[in-house]
């Protein structure tokens, strides 16, 4: 038999819309499987996506807080001696730093030991509560970065009378909500009025327990001996470095070693490294997670792939390539674990924003945690769906229509 | 026409394990004949037609398709052969669950590169011509057995392929559905298509113009070709 020459046969290439119509038949076909493999992709990927997300938002809370705090606050405070005691820095240390060029402001408090704190003069000598005594100077808000929450700040006229501003944490233990003419404290046996309340201080926490009066009315009325304690100084961004090295000399001539310099800001930096090391970790159960998400995947496309023989073997008999069986099933994967990674990062941010509304944070979700989350899922979902995909595609079409 | 739809030159077929459902079968079958395979059970009728629908390769021996050497097509270019050749009907419908029957038809024909909505047309067009047309969103379960039979005939017409296989297409059907299908698979071969049919039902047999009778693997009478033999009334 002499064969003739036939036109040359090419399968048709499928439309990209078609093969997501087939793609997603098992999908629709057993919507409940469907959703459950998703949702382990989902929820391996919202616990990324959620991880990220809030350390970006605290970090960025952070960054927040640092501008709007500055970090050129350089606090120096009396240490102790060489033989352990504790030091005392001069009187005049304030008017010496005043006079570093680069320094642009100065304020100090200075601890009143035996001036202890009671709500009322019922209260008993034990309960203190852990409240310091502060002289403060009357520019120290504006030096710290203190902001009232109540009332109003010491001036001229309160620093000489009975007149106490409180940190936030001495309030919540004094029990005090307000200030007010009212309000009044016991400090060193004396009865002060509390004229106002601070909120918490990011840069002096030293000040949140403590309960703040006058210079004058200090050395008056409580015993105080005029030393400052804590010095507080904004110098030049540029030139802080410099400024740091001869504070402690310039403070305390004398005995410099006697002065501890720190940088609050450096703290609160301090604070965002250690919560990116906890980050790492949580990152690290979310990719357990999805891992974890990704065999389920599998193993949905493994069943999917056996469940579905007869129907394989009609395709084939259609005139379905192996190629295209293949697509089929890597397209159904594939979709399965981008529906999984679209609702995880959806839950994610959902899980971000509502936490950094809930805390006042700025809420961020970084683009690169988005974008390689999905990009996380498909590859997953190319790898859970390769090996059933290519076994649906090998399947012979005789043996797969026999399938019951 | 200058080549026949189906010509097969011993062929045969071995399965692995040693069982010889094929030995060397020779036939042609032309453009437009009706054609019955019949024969006791086990003796290679789905073989053949799986080997002539390209599902299955021979072991050995020439088959050609519509002019088409089969040994010589890659599994795509067969693939092809199918999409566009060969129409499908199986003894088990085989249709997709929960599927409208307008879809199941139109979705059996994605593998011709025809856009949806040429693909929904054709579909409509196929199951008027198999008088569904009332019933094209039923989904298989709200039909009954003989509709389903010719939703899946239209599945397998709607791409008006040239050649039909039907395996016992009538063989899960009462008689009175089983000889609705036979009228439509009829009509379908006096429009033009070559029609090949495997059948345990000898009044479906003999109502069709050719018979192609099977035993052990080999054609022992085929009407075409010779006189009814001799020995066949011993049965
Ligand atoms: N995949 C297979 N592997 C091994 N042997 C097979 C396979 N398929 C069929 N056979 C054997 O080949 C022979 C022919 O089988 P075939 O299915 O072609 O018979 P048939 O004529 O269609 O029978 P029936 O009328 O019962 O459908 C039988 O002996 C069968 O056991
Ligand atoms: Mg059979």
């Amino acid at each position: 038999m002499t064969g003739v020459e036939r036109p040359r046969l090419y399968p048709a290439r499928m439309r990209p819309r078609d093969v997501m119509r087939v793609g997603a038949v098992g999908l629709r076909t057993r919507p409940l499987r469907a959703f459950l493999s998703a949702l382990g992709i989902a929820i391996g990927i919202a616990a990324m996506v959620g991880v990220v997300g809030l350390s970006s938002s605290s970090g960025a809370e952070l960054d927040r807080q640092l501008s709007a705090l500055g970090t050129n606050l350089l606090t120096l405070s009396s240490g102790s001696t060489l033989t352990g005691e504790a030091a005392q820095m001069p009187v005049d240390a304030e008017a010496m730093i005043e006079r570093i060029g680069p320094v642009e402001a100065v304020s100090s408090i200075g601890k009143v030991p035996e001036a202890k704190v009671y709500r009322s003069e019922q209260i008993p000598e034990a309960q203190t509560g852990g409240l310091n005594t502060y002289a403060a100077r009357l520019d120290l808000p504006a030096t710290v970065g203190a902001t009232l929450r109540s009332g109003t700040w010491l001036n001229a006229a309160t620093e000489r009378y009975p007149a106490a501003v409180i940190g936030a944490d001495a309030a919540q233990r004094l029990g005090i909500g307000a200030a007010g003419p009212d309000t009044q404290i016991v400090v060193g046996g004396v009865r002060f009025t509390v004229v106002g309340v601070l909120e918490p201080v990011a840069l002096a926490t030293d000040l949140d327990a403590g309960v703040l009066v006058g210079w004058p009315v200090a050395e008056e009325r409580l015993g105080f001996d005029g030393h400052p304690t804590t010095l507080y100084t904004r110098s030049e961004e540029a030139k802080l470095e410099s400024v740091r090295q001869v504070l402690a000399g310039t403070a305390n001539p004398e005995a410099p070693n006697e002065v501890d310099v720190s940088r609050p800001s450096d703290a609160l930096a301090a604070k965002k490294a250690t919560s990116e090391a906890f980050t790492n970790l949580l990152l690290g159960v979310g990719a357990v997670a999805l891992l974890v998400g990704g065999v389920g995947v599998a193993n949905t496309m493994v069943i999917s792939v056996l469940e579905r023989r007869a129907e394989i073997g009609l395709r084939r008999s259609l005139g379905a390539t192996r190629g295209q069986i293949r697509t089929q099933f890597l397209a159904e994967s594939l979709l399965l674990s981008a529906m999984g990674g679209a609702g995880g990062i959806l839950l994610g941010s959902g899980v971000t924003m509502g936490y950094a509304l809930y805390s006042g944070w700025p809420s961020v979700v970084p683009a690169w945690a988005t974008v390689g989350g999905l990009a996380a899922t498909l590859a997953i979902g190319a790898v859970a769906g390769l090996y059933p995909a290519v076994r649906a595609s090998r399947l012979s079409p005789t043996e797969a229509l026999s399938t019951p | 026409m200058t080549h026949p739809m189906i010509a097969l030159t011993d062929v045969s077929r071995t399965y692995p394990g040693g069982v010889a459902a094929l030995k060397s079968v020779s036939l042609r079958i032309d453009h437009g004949e009706l054609v019955a395979i019949v024969g006791p059970s086990g003796s290679g009728k789905s073989t053949m037609l799986n080997v002539v629908g390209t599902l299955d390769r021979p072991s050995s021996g020439t088959i050609r398709i519509d002019g088409y050497d089969v040994s010589e097509l890659s599994d795509n270019q067969l693939s092809a052969l199918r999409a566009t050749t060969i129409g499908f009907v199986f003894q088990s419908f085989h249709l997709a669950a929960k599927v409208p029957a307008l879809d199941n038809v139109a979705d059996g024909l994605v593998y011709t590169g025809l856009s949806r909505a040429e693909r929904r047309r054709r579909a409509a067009a196929a199951l008027k011509r198999v008088g569904l047309e009332h019933r094209m969103d039923h989904e298989p379960h709200e039909l009954s057995g003989g509709e389903r039979q010719r939703v899946a005939i239209a599945r397998a017409v709607a791409g008006d392929p040239p050649l039909l296989l039907a395996d016992e297409p009538t063989g899960a059907l009462d008689s009175v559905s089983g000889t609705g299908v036979m009228e439509l698979l009829h009509e379908l071969n006096a429009a033009g298509t070559t029609i090949v049919i495997i059948t345990h039902d000898r009044e479906i047999a003999a109502s069709l113009p050719r018979q192609v009778r099977m035993r052990d693997g080999e054609i022992i009478s085929d009407s075409a070709r010779e006189p009814e033999p001799v020995e066949s009334g011993v049965t």
